[in-house]
């Protein structure tokens, strides 16, 4: 291959570009990035960033020097807006064209919107959050009790205004982490003197304030909605690479069209989408292995694992909870709010869960695919 | 000189952690004692409660590793090694060197 072009700047793309040199590739290296900012860290937007303790400089993802040594033709500020698949064309929004021997495509996701809110995905969202959240607002009400939304909670409270969650599943992040540990993850937010509505949906968001479907009104000056992200495939429409909530491709990151691969919260691996930061990173050096080989030699099989950082408390996961049969406490105890805990499926280990207890996580995590420990864990 | 612990306190596949002008990991790696930065280099996390194998300490969060000897990392996320300090055991007392403080790279 002469020449590659890698579709999103961000980590899964810069992952992906690292992955193609790390791995002998020495031809052309295109990197198109829709956002006008080198490659940076997302998850302190939601945090210090957000809080005003992290500055622009901390959050970039590579040194300016790791940048330079990739020798990269980064084309920042431009989006793709076409994918011709057979002759491997990229159409960019600044009406060039770009054919390229090989594709990958890291686009990302985009936030759900609601009309009348703000969503925090790209450093540009974050700094318009950061301006309204201190630019004298009272009142936020977040909508969404997810991981963002929490997070954006957090930090709003630890700002000072007055905040109300609103989640329209009975237990927040119940999906994700099971009812018990998701009960928990509630319990964060009243602990603090955020307000929690749950099973509850939001009918519209009006000049005073969010109206829920029961009728109540929830009094805001400023609405945030963390209500997930779609896949950013629109520009993939019509190129003949295959779609279906994700960018479809095998367990190795292989789209359903030759010399093109998929890599990050764009894509959809055997059936998941894994929107989580080190998926993204992992999947880059597989889904490039497969890219360069020509045919899909690697797969990801690597359980999924994320952390969250919310009112001073690190929440950190790894596995899966689909129907688990117990939630197994190793160490400590959810009123403590310092935790380690294990979720099992027919005797075996399927997911790790932990609140303010890295030292427990990281041993506990080497027990997935295990029977569990009868005793506690050193 | 830092007093970390007595030699019996920290055996084989532990790790403590003592506050100096920063926080400062030990770690007793099959008998031998190293010690490190406790903070990653990548972000706020506390290598002490790292998972230990051989030589390295992968960090709780993240999953870089940080070779003892060294301070340096396997990859990212991390891009920058963790300062090494000199261990000094003493009548069975562990002994940090904080002023020795080792920049690598």
């Amino acid at each position: 291959m002469r020449t590659i072009a890698v579709i999103g700047a961000s980590l899964a793309g810069l992952r992906s570009a690292e992955a193609l040199r790390a791995q002998g590739f020495d031809g052309r290296l295109v990197v198109i990035g829709d956002e006008p900012h080198e490659p940076y860290d997302r998850p302190p937007l939601s945090k210090d960033f957000l809080l005003g303790t992290a500055d622009r400089a901390s959050l970039a993802l590579a040194a300016p020097d790791a940048l330079a040594a990739l020798d990269a033709d980064w084309r920042l500020g431009v989006r793709a807006d076409r994918l011709d698949a057979a002759t491997r064309e990229v159409h960019l929004s600044d009406g060039s064209t770009l054919t390229a021997d090989g594709v990958v495509v890291a686009t990302g996701g985009e936030p759900r919107t609601l009309p009348g809110t703000l969503a925090l995905r790209t450093l540009d969202d974050a700094e318009r959050l950061r301006a309204a959240l201190t630019g004298g607002a009272r009142r936020l009400v977040v909508i969404g009790a997810g991981f963002i939304g929490a997070e954006v909670a957090s930090t709003a409270r630890r700002l000072g205004l007055d905040v109300t969650v609103v989640e329209v599943l009975p237990i927040p992040l119940g999906r994700v982490l099971g009812p018990e540990i998701g009960a928990v993850c509630g319990e964060l937010h009243l602990d603090h003197g955020v307000r929690l509505r749950c099973g509850v949906g939001v009918d519209h968001v009006s000049p005073s304030g969010v109206v829920l479907t029961d009728g109540e009104v929830l009094p805001a000056d400023l609405v945030v909605a963390g209500v997930g992200a779609h896949p950013a495939t629109g520009w993939l429409a019509g190129s003949g690479v295959a779609i279906g909530n994700g960018v479809l491709c095998d367990q190795g990151g292989v789209t359903s069209v030759p010399g093109v691969v998929a890599v990050g919260d764009v894509a959809r691996w055997s059936g998941q989408r894994h929107e989580h930061w080190t998926s993204a990173a992992e999947q880059a050096s597989v889904a490039v292995r497969n890219l360069l080989a020509g045919t899909t030699v690697e797969l990801h099989d690597r359980p999924g694992y994320f952390w969250s950082d919310q009112y001073g408390v690190r929440i950190q996961f790894i596995g899966e909870t689909h129907l688990y049969d117990e939630v197994r406490y190793v160490d400590g105890t959810p009123a403590d709010r310092k935790f380690a805990a294990v979720y099992v499926r027919d005797d075996v280990v399927v997911g790790v869960v932990a609140m303010n207890d890295a030292r427990h996580f990281t041993r506990l995590r080497r027990r997935l695919g295990t029977a569990p420990l009868s005793t506690p864990a050193p | 000189m830092i007093r970390v612990c007595t030699v019996i306190d920290l055996p084989p596949g532990e790790a403590v952690r003592v506050v100096a002008h920063v926080p400062i990991a030990v770690f007793n790696a099959e008998g031998e004692l190293y010690a490190v930065d406790d903070t990653c280099t990548h972000q706020d996390a506390s290598l002490a409660d790292g998972w230990l194998e051989d030589c390295r300490v992968e960090c709780p969060l993240h999953a870089s590793s940080f070779d003892l000897r060294t301070g340096l990392p396997s990859g990212p996320p991390a891009k920058r090694p963790v300062r090494t300090y000199p261990v000094v055991v003493l009548d069975g007392v562990v002994y940090v060197n904080t002023e020795a403080q080792q920049d690598v790279a």
